[in-house]
């Protein structure tokens, strides 16, 4: 499989009046064509942004990518101007964002909307746009979609907004679609739906997606690989299996435990993970997860780099990863 | 310990929509249509279900927030529906809240000592400003949090602090039941455990009885001693958690429990998935019979034409379908 996108030591900092905040702090992934890879993280650790700096939709002046490569098949998109980022921005890759009440035009019909994408990147002429508008409605699952294209946000339900979302994110067939949290603002019955659908169209049309969570039981079924972050960074990465089953890092391995699960006999007592995220513009010098980590040794105080731990591709940012998979089994 | 502590009866709530002062309501909103169960001394009973079926609205249907449209709250005996303002003043403050979300519920301008003197003043428990400061430290050291977080305001607080404090302030009134509404949906997983164990901790040395409402089914599983599940205003299964999750007897239950995603991939790949069509419909028109039969993956023609009432299938296990 080839490579679609490879972000590679990306850094986006914040200036705020409470000093620089490195939300996105030297992060690495790639995503292969057609695979579904996921960032996963609490909140403040930097997923959003990192798919926004993919965007380049960063909030500037306050926000800036200060370093690092996003070749987007080969090319860096860093490098480009407006106007060209502004072609990729649809057409190569698209965006699902997690508010669909905030991120839809309230003023413009369905239909307005999912034309305009069509009629700029591919210079369809109204009316053929508007049957691919048809077509698309159809394809997420929303009954009568002729009608529909006449209506306004307003007039659809939250998961109906949600499916139009995806159906925008569609509609000039991009290669890739990032979806930033495309459930969490869903009811239960209607997070399954959505997710459904995500996971049958990228099959069926082929597209890869980044799927960017903080739910850990989200991923399990739909995510091909993997990434953890914590404070800006990738603590560890893998293929979904790795992960879940062996975790190499003692934040994930924490973010596992700390859950309570349906299919495990009820605890007495949950194990947190103690303590409060930090804040990003006061980072502790050497590992940003030490202060609340278990396992802390005095080297700790080192930043531990990415390194490959048990099966090839299964990589944790921790000192102590080889050790982790020992404990986890005894 | 089979006491009841709480008796909800029959609670129906309807807001009515529009009307003013010269026009009629046009429509009525039927969130809470004929609910009842019991909370007994020193239980967790769970209140599950989607956005807009009612449960918030129970929770503030006990805590007098709203006023039912009809039913009875009986609380240690007294129904407080039928209270005056100042019985229901002497009667609240055994029944406390903790609100979802620690950003907004606190008032930024008020210190966290302030925030929960407040309650000990205006209830005349503690008199004594000197005293009321002891007890606030004596508060915050309840809820894992230090004394010198008293001089501190809400924004200096991460979202898990703050939930402590709101955890604090419902315990400065002594109270016996604590409505708990979606008290860990706002905070990061990794926070969530932290504030579920001091829930536990707490009821646990001090007696606490909880009614807490929430959508997360794992979360519910792990706090609750019974679980009631409401759907569209109205009470679709109520049990003994166990029987809830391994016997559920609703469908809609069953399709709830379907869609809660477990983390690892192994058991999510062989897990057969029900996944409701539709979305919840509008309680303002609430379909005929059944409200869940538009869903309904085992729908028969009945179920349209009539309501299935609540019935005890087994000893503690009540449903309300026709076909449980």
């Amino acid at each position: 499989m080839a490579k679609l996108l490879e972000v590679k030591n990306l850094q986006t900092q914040f200036l705020t009046s409470a000093g620089v905040v490195r939300a996105v702090d030297g992060v690495s992934y790639d995503i292969n064509e057609g695979e579904t890879v996921a960032l996963v993280g609490e909140s403040g650790c930097g997923k959003s942004v990192s798919a926004l700096s993919i965007m380049r939709l960063v909030a500037e002046p306050a926000g800036r990518i200060v370093g690092g490569e996003i070749l987007f098949k080969g090319r860096d998109l860093l490098k480009l101007t407006e106007e060209e980022m502004r072609d990729v921005r649809g057409r190569d890759i698209a965006m699902v964002f997690q508010e669909p009440m905030t991120s839809l035009n309230p003023v413009l019909t369905i239909g307005r909307q999912l034309t305009e994408g069509l009629e700029i990147h591919l210079a369809m002429a109204p009316e053929a746009a508007r049957a691919r508008a048809v077509e698309l409605l159809g394809l997420v699952g929303i009954p009568d979609p002729a009608r529909r294209l006449g209506q306004y946000p307003h007039q659809f339900s939250g998961g109906m907004r949600q499916r139009m979302m995806v159906a925008m994110a569609l509609a000039c067939n991009p290669p890739l679609i990032l979806a930033d949290e495309p459930t969490t603002a869903l009811d239960v019955t209607i997070q399954a739906q959505i997710l459904e659908l995500l996971q049958d169209l990228s099959r069926r049309l082929g597209v890869a997606m980044l799927i960017i969570t903080h739910n850990l039981g989200v991923v399990a079924r739909y995510a091909d690989r993997v990434n953890v972050m914590y404070a800006g960074r990738i603590i560890e990465s893998g293929t979904a299996a790795e992960i879940y089953a062996d975790p190499r890092h003692p934040y994930t391995l924490g973010l596992l435990r700390s859950v309570p699960r349906l299919d495990e006999p009820i605890r007495s007592k949950l194990d947190p993970i103690e303590g409060q995220p930090p804040d990003l513009t006061k980072l502790p010098p050497g590992c940003a997860f030490a202060p609340r980590c278990a396992y802390r040794i005095d080297k700790c105080a080192e930043v531990p780099p990415l390194v490959t731990c048990g099966a090839p591709g299964h990589r944790s940012a921790c000192w102590i990863a080889e050790k982790l998979a020992k404990e986890a089994v005894t | 310990m089979s006491q009841a502590l709480l008796e909800v009866r029959n609670l129906v709530k309807h807001f009515p929509i529009g009307g003013g002062m010269f026009t009629k309501p046009v429509g009525v909103v039927r969130a809470i249509d004929g609910v009842s169960f019991t909370i007994k001394k020193g239980e967790t009973l769970g209140l599950v279900g989607e956005s807009g079926c009612g449960k918030t609205t129970t929770g503030r249907c006990i805590l007098q927030l709203e006023q039912p449209t009809s039913g009875s709250i009986v609380f240690e005996g007294i129904d407080m529906v039928s209270l005056d303002a100042a019985e229901l003043r002497a009667v609240r403050r055994h029944v406390q809240v903790i609100f979802q979300d620690p950003y907004s519920s606190l008032n930024p301008r008020m210190t966290i000592g302030q925030i929960l003197a407040e309650p000990l003043k205006v209830h005349g428990i503690v008199r004594d400003a000197g005293e009321r400061e002891l007890r606030v430290r004596e508060l915050l050291t309840q809820v894992g949090l230090l004394p010198q977080h008293a001089k501190r305001y809400p924004h200096q607080l991460s979202g898990g602090q703050r939930q402590r404090v709101g955890v604090a302030r419902a315990l400065a009134m002594e109270p016996s039941l604590i409505i708990c509404d979606e008290p860990v949906s706002a905070l990061d997983v990794s926070i969530q455990a932290q504030i579920i164990n001091l829930l536990e901790e707490l009821q646990a040395r001090l007696g606490l009885t909880y009614l807490f409402i929430a959508h997360d089914l794992s979360v519910v599983r792990h706090i609750s001693d019974r679980v009631a599940v409401m759907y569209l205003g109205k009470m679709a299964e109520l049990a003994d958690r166990k029987a809830i999750y391994d016997e559920p007897l609703h469908p809609y239950t069953r399709a709830l429990l379907s869609a809660v995603p477990i983390p690892d991939p192994k058991i999510e790949s062989k897990r057969e998935r029900t996944v409701l069509r539709g979305e919840v419909p509008s309680p303002l028109n609430p379909p005929s019979g059944c409200v869940f039969h538009p869903r309904c993956p085992i729908a028969v023609d009945r179920c349209s034409a009539e309501i299935p009432p609540l019935r005890e299938i087994r000893p503690g296990h009540w449903a309300a379908c026709h076909l449980a």
